[in-house]
């Protein structure tokens, strides 16, 4: 009863990743911003691939024990302080609030390289690697093709064609 | 397509008598296996691990990369349960089942010492990189000339037919150089350049005034059909195994065959420890045979022998044949049984990107790059060092996977990851390890493997010719791809441990004389003439380039030699 309490306070304690112990509600908040970071255009967005899952599958089987800290922590550090310098919830804000948000993240990374912004690296690797090689993101956002048959060594390219899957 | 039924355990009756016996059924077991069956003879092929059998067993060769479980990564728990394989590539979740584990299969490293091994019917000839070049002339007369160990018995006109031979069978593609460091072969069609590949060659071509060449790789990937093999479909997934029988192997290629002439029997599951060695005769009667199933000590009889069970196994098997007579092994009276180990030193090279090339793309995976022919210390050029190198490498448009660090996340970023990014190169240098006496491999007085054999302890290092070398492997891929038009060119050294190129070589070596080679000319063992070592232990000396497809000629060649002398009544 202490959430409900709390709640009911206005001072909700910041929900908190322990461990590996991802909620379903962990999993929708990656799915969140792994559909930030690629979005739906005229080809579905990250989301529409499970890459929340597929981030935690992955933390889960190929991060070793310090990796996997710096992947927790970040995401808590994004719940909680976007919620303090946007006033709300990462979940209920709008997607360019969202996007801003992260991609100040991102360019923090690219310049301090700290600690905590190795999170948002590792998070974008994770939704890159995770639609790009998804279904989806092989045979629709990529060109999948799975016998090629033959080898055209030169062939000319128009900008927009789309690359190879594989 | 072909299918292949094993016999039942209880078919195989001890004591029971072959023609022959080939011991590995890999590249070099696969040949030996074909030649000995057509020409008559009724062969037992031994291999000590499962069967795999052609296009059944490729249980991820059209598997989609959303069903492969970790999209092509390593697991925190593949990365614990094998600290051998993760030292490099041959770590992936598509195919560990086809290298040895090392648990099963431990070794010890007295120097560090990298062995990936392929314990299963066809051995590596599924997993290899199937780069198939000819040596030269120079290759094999180049001990002699230097004063480096011993002369090989033999020299390029002995091999050549035989190249020849199985490159038609094999199926090799290539384009004709005429260049005398890299002999033309009986090549299918090659794969095509792409277009900035074709730009930076012509550039290195007209700059080096033909003194340095940049050609397509020679694969053993088939661009015509051959008989049971629809040919390369331009996959790039070969180390799954192929469906189509696009690339050389066992099974696609020389297994069907020996089949064919309904004169195989092939037995997974068996580890041979020895050869039973008969010394009024001075030859071997057969061999004992480990089932790796039942743990049972089993005994084949045969007219003929071959070892080719890989290069330090082969060696193996004769350190612990006849140690009645030489403690050391068959073979060790020579003093060099177990030295003389070799491989390919690699790791190193460079890579930069080409500007423009904007409009052009390829359609298709090829299944190989561009090789770059040794260069160094020829037409009287002396470096610090003897010898040489060739590279690997070869150019494309970088994908998904490219860092794009400049672009923000959302629209901007995805849209630009699903078109093909910049033009990249890069190339590997693979350099001739001389052979070195006290480069060996010997038993271990402690470990053992699964079946109770000797660990084998692993004693090689590369040493200052190797290390001069890496200098120049380094430095004039740089150089090169400047020339070749190349900007922001990086070089790079990850480092190189020995085995790493998974072309082990030498340990039975041939040579003129039985007191200091194991092997004479024709692959024979010295001291007992119907034992024949065709895989890469027979190497007297390692040159740059891939050794299988010389395994495969040299093999060829001295199965047509045994029958001869079958017939003579000379075994």
């Amino acid at each position: 009863m202490v959430g409900a309490t709390a709640i009911l306070t206005g001072c909700a304690p910041e929900h908190q990743i322990e461990g590996l112990n991802f909620s379903p509600e962990d999993i929708a908040f990656l799915d969140e911003i792994g559909d930030t970071i690629i979005p739906e255009t005229d080809t579905p967005g990250a989301k529409a691939t499970g890459i929340g899952a597929f981030m935690v599958m992955m933390v889960k089987d190929t991060y070793d024990a310090e990796q996997q800290k710096t992947f927790v922590d970040g995401l808590n550090a994004i719940r909680k302080e976007f919620k303090s310098s946007n006033g709300s919830d990462f979940m209920d804000a709008t997607s360019e609030d969202r996007l801003t948000y992260l991609n100040g993240m991102y360019d923090q990374f690219k310049t301090s390289k700290g600690e905590e912004a190795k999170a948002i690296n590792m998070i974008k690797d994770l939704t890159v690697l995770g639609y790009f090689s998804s279904e989806i993101g092989a045979t629709q956002a990529l060109s999948y093709i799975e016998v090629p048959g033959k080898y055209d060594a030169c062939i000319p390219y128009n900008k927009g064609d789309k690359a190879y899957a594989i | 397509m072909y299918k292949f039924k094993n016999k039942s355990k209880n078919q195989f009756m001890a004591n029971q008598s072959y023609d022959a016996i080939v011991v590995g059924s890999g590249i070099s077991g696969g040949w030996a296996a074909k030649e000995l069956t057509e020409k008559g003879l009724k062969v037992l092929l031994l291999e000590r691990g499962p069967n795999v059998e052609h296009i059944k067993d490729y249980k991820t060769a059209t598997t989609p990369p959303w069903e492969v479980p970790h999209r092509g990564r390593r697991t925190q728990e593949q990365l614990e349960n094998h600290p051998n394989l993760r030292r490099d590539y041959v770590l992936n979740e598509l195919n560990l089942d086809w290298w040895a584990h090392e648990d099963d299969s431990p070794y010890v490293e007295e120097k560090p010492f990298t062995w990936f091994r392929g314990y299963q019917v066809g051995g590596r000839s599924l997993l290899w990189g199937r780069q198939s070049y000819r040596w030269a002339n120079l290759d094999f007369e180049a001990n002699a000339k230097e004063g480096i160990a011993v002369d090989w018995p033999i020299r390029y006109d002995d091999v050549a037919p035989w190249y020849s031979y199985v490159e038609k069978f094999a199926g090799i593609s290539g384009s004709k150089d005429n260049l005398a460091i890299l002999p033309d072969g009986e090549f299918q069609p090659p794969m095509p350049m792409n277009c900035v590949e074709k730009d930076a060659a012509a550039r290195i071509k007209e700059h080096y005034k033909d003194a340095r060449t940049w050609t397509i790789g020679r694969p053993a990937n088939i661009t015509q059909p051959l008989p049971g093999r629809v040919g390369c479909q331009y996959r790039n997934k070969c180390s799954l195994g192929c469906p189509f029988g696009g690339y050389f192997s066992t099974q696609a290629s020389t297994l069907p065959a020996a089949v064919a002439t309904g004169n195989l029997t092939l037995r997974p599951w068996s580890i041979v420890r020895r050869l039973i060695y008969d010394k009024d005769t001075q030859k071997a009667t057969g061999v004992e045979v480990l089932d790796a199933e039942t743990n049972q000590t089993v005994e084949y009889d045969a007219k003929i022998i071959f070892l080719c069970a890989s290069t330090f196994n082969s060696t193996a098997i004769l350190m612990r044949t006849a140690t009645d007579i030489w403690p050391g092994g068959l073979g060790s009276s020579s003093g060099e049984l177990g030295h003389n180990v070799m491989d390919h030193h690699f790791r190193l090279g460079a890579n930069g990107q080409m500007d423009g090339y904007e409009d052009k793309y390829y359609f298709g995976r090829r299944p190989t790059g561009l090789y770059i022919p040794r260069f160094r210390n020829l037409n009287g050029e002396k470096r610090d060092y003897i010898r040489g190198f060739g590279y690997q490498g070869g150019a494309s448009r970088s994908g998904w996977n490219r860092d794009v660090a400049e672009l923000n996340f959302g629209a901007p970023m995805k849209e630009a990851l699903t078109e093909p990014g910049p033009w990249s190169a890069g190339f590997t240098a693979f350099g001739e390890i001389l052979p070195y006496h006290d480069n060996t491999i010997k038993f271990s007085d402690t470990v053992k493997d699964k079946w109770g054999m000797e660990a084998l302890v692993m004693n090689a290092e590369i040493k200052e010719n190797e290390i001069n070398m890496r200098k120049d492997m380094m430095a004039d891929a740089a150089e090169m791809l400047e020339v070749a038009g190349f900007k922001n060119v990086n070089t790079y050294d990850a480092g190189y441990t020995f085995g790493q190129g998974i072309h082990e070589m030498g340990t039975a070596r041939m040579g003129r004389d039985p007191k200091t080679s194991v092997l004479n000319g024709n692959n024979q063992v010295w001291e007992a003439k119907n034992v024949f070592v065709t895989d890469g232990a027979c190497m007297t000396s390692g040159a740059a380039q891939n050794p299988s497809l010389t395994y495969m000629a040299l093999t060829a060649r001295a199965a047509a030699f045994a029958v001869d002398e079958l017939k003579k009544q000379n075994l």
